[in-house]
């Protein structure tokens, strides 16, 4: 159950799904502040009062296009300490680039399906209300499958390319040891090779972004 | 088979044709006469009725007027030309209501055209053709009596004068053949004539023709735009009903798995969950076949990137466009490179595939890539005998270059415009 108790605004324009979700946040002992359908109105709540973490659709009213987007930019550039997760209906990697451009942390972006699982999906709440990076694992396998014939990414491993692929999900090296069940120690050795395979920095605050940027090319 | 080939025939004189010619010259009477009493009759009254202004308001009346007498001497031409004549008038939107059907009548070239006919027909031709007809009809007719009316009185027929059933019998037997060759000739050029001026006045014109194939391009493309509207429609019902009702089911399952302690129920519950989410994953591929979201939000170059990054093979996609198409375009290239993608996977065992875009021009040109066996072809079963139809309708075309042994390379073609 939660680290600390996170002060939320949902915005869905869904009324089934908001209720799926007030209730999942209710009973994990969040405060849901608000809940709104559209994109002003979920600018205009965070603006009065800014919350810990906004959890919004993709798309809402009126143009059912990609109000979610926007309005996650819009916040992101007023209050960059607010955390927020995207939730969207299907996935798309070109969603991602709008929303890791000048961004470190802080930022999710999930498919609606990993609601369902309730403690993951809390989790990842929690991580990016702590600054985190979480990004769902079909976005990762869509990124990965684009580059498995360049150069670096051929030379990886299969167990590389696991790591690689939870790396880019947001994850911290002591998770991943816990979901491929190795040492903590294994993993930091197979991270620091991918680092050196992919000739990129190992920052540890910075890998995630580092990750996606090299995966979308 | 028109008059005029009738006439060029051998057989003309023993075949229907100056029965046809005779039956055409004669109808011409009624409806000449009534064609023009109606024209004279609709003038009278507006000349008398102009003082108040209800004279001026029937004056529009004269093109629809028009628009019958055609209908009529069209349907009776048929007589002389056996594949009848194509109305020169265009196809009325169906939305038009009566009133507005009416005035895009009267505001065509066509109706005047037939007003015009009308007068044509109602003041020269009947008279012309009734006098022609007429006497070579009489002619051949008292020929053809003549001995019996040799038998009872004396008949003088110019220089000679029969007065007997033998003299009378001589004169039909050598005259009757002559008159009735002389006069089916006559009567058959006047009537391939009457007809020619017909069609020449009351058919389509050049550019009328070429509306008509304007006009079936436009309706095509309607109904591939209708069918574009519906798959969208189909898909916000899916994505904005059924989806969101099982996501609902997934968190609902999810929060039961909480409470469940260990156990049957909760193996139950985990399994009804996961399988709620292989619905949705079904649900999302075959919104995906239909309409897919990423095409509408994002374009042609994301959605095709994501077809290719679904791929089994590395795929290559260099799209480039600098602005946004029409719907139904971008969703006949996608669908073409969605289903040449699949294509390459299924058959042609190749190592990569290249999917390249640009705009050349007024064009869309997409063209599929692969390295393998080749020996590909539009028809045999591929889905995209379904594609080069719609592209077809957009004015756009589809080539499959495949020479056994690879490789393939497909191209599409298309107007990035609607309706040039």
């Amino acid at each position: 159950m939660p680290t600390r108790r996170l002060s939320i605004v949902l915005a869905e324009d869904s009324l089934l799904l908001r209720e799926g979700l007030a209730s999942i946040l209710d009973r994990a002992g969040h405060e849901v502040r608000d809940s709104v359908g559209d994109g002003d109105t979920l600018l205009a709540v965070v603006r009065k009062e800014p919350p810990d973490l906004v959890i919004t659709d993709v798309r809402m009213p009126p143009g059912h296009s990609d109000e979610g987007l926007r309005a996650a930019a819009a916040i992101r550039a007023e209050f960059p300490t607010i955390g927020i997760v995207v939730l969207s209906q299907y996935v798309a990697d070109a969603y991602l680039s709008s929303l890791l451009e000048s961004t470190t942390g802080g930022i999710g972006y999930l498919l609606k399906d990993r609601v369902g699982h309730v403690a993951e999906f809390l989790e990842s709440l929690d991580r990016v209300a702590s600054g985190g990076t979480v990004v769902d694992p079909e976005v990762v396998r869509q990124l990965l499958s684009r580059r498995r014939n360049d150069g670096p990414l051929a030379a990886l491993t299969p167990r590389e390319l696991e790591v690689l692929g939870l790396m880019a999900e947001g994850r911290v090296n002591g998770a991943i040891a816990q979901q491929l069940v190795v040492s903590e120690a294994a993993v930091r050795k197979h991270v620091g090779n991918i680092f050196a395979k992919l000739q990129l920095d190992d920052g540890l605050d910075r890998r995630v972004s580092a990750v996606l940027t090299y995966l979308r090319g | 088979m028109t008059g005029w080939q009738a006439l060029a025939s051998p057989r003309f004189l023993v075949s229907s044709w100056p029965w046809r010619a005779y039956l055409y010259l004669f109808t011409s009477v009624p409806v000449g006469l009534v064609t023009i009493c109606v024209l004279i009759g609709l003038a009278a009254t507006s000349a008398v009725l102009s003082p108040i202004v209800i004279g001026i308001l029937l004056l529009p009346v004269f093109p629809l007027t028009g628009v019958v007498i055609g209908r009529a001497e069209r349907w009776r031409a048929g007589l002389m030309l056996l594949d009848g004549i194509k109305s020169p008038h265009a196809v009325t939107p169906v939305s038009l209501t009566l009133r507005e059907k009416l005035k895009f009548r009267r505001r065509e070239q066509a109706s005047m055209r037939e007003l015009g006919y009308g007068f044509l027909l109602g003041l020269l031709v009947w008279p012309f053709s009734a006098a022609v007809a007429g006497i070579s009809a009489t002619a051949l007719g008292i020929t053809l009596v003549s001995p019996i009316l040799a038998d009872t009185e004396e008949v003088g027929m110019g220089p000679w004068t029969l007065d007997t059933v033998g003299e009378g019998l001589l004169f039909a037997v050598t005259f009757g053949p002559v008159f009735y060759v002389v006069s089916s000739y006559l009567v058959g050029v006047l009537a391939a004539a009457e007809a020619s001026l017909a069609k020449a006045m009351l058919g389509p014109r050049q550019e009328e023709l070429q509306r008509n194939v304007a006009e079936l391009r436009r309706s095509r493309l309607d109904l591939v735009d209708a069918f574009e509207t519906e798959r969208a429609r189909i898909e916000r019902h899916l994505h904005d009903g059924v989806q969101q009702r099982l996501v609902g089911l997934t968190m609902t399952l999810g929060l039961a798995e909480l409470d469940l302690p260990e156990g049957e129920g909760r193996r139950l519950v985990v399994k009804a969950h996961s399988e709620a989410e292989a619905a949705l994953a079904d649900l999302r591929e075959a919104v995906r076949g239909i309409h897919p979201r990423v095409l509408i939000d994002l374009g042609l170059e994301a959605a095709i990137r994501e077809v290719a990054d679904r791929s089994p093979l590395p795929t290559s996609v260099s799209v480039t466009l600098d602005s946004r198409l029409p719907p139904p375009i971008e969703a006949a290239a996608y669908f073409v490179a969605s289903e040449a993608l699949s294509n390459v996977a299924k058959h042609a065992q190749a190592r990569t595939c290249q999917v390249w875009g640009r705009r050349e021009g007024d064009m869309l040109v997409l063209s599929v890539t692969d390295d393998g066996v080749g020996g590909a072809t539009v028809g045999a079963g591929s889905g995209l005998t379904g594609l080069v139809t719609r592209l077809d309708a957009l004015g756009g075309t589809l080539v499959v270059d495949s020479p056994p042994g690879g490789p393939t390379r497909l191209r599409m073609e298309c107007p990035c415009r609607l309706g040039d």
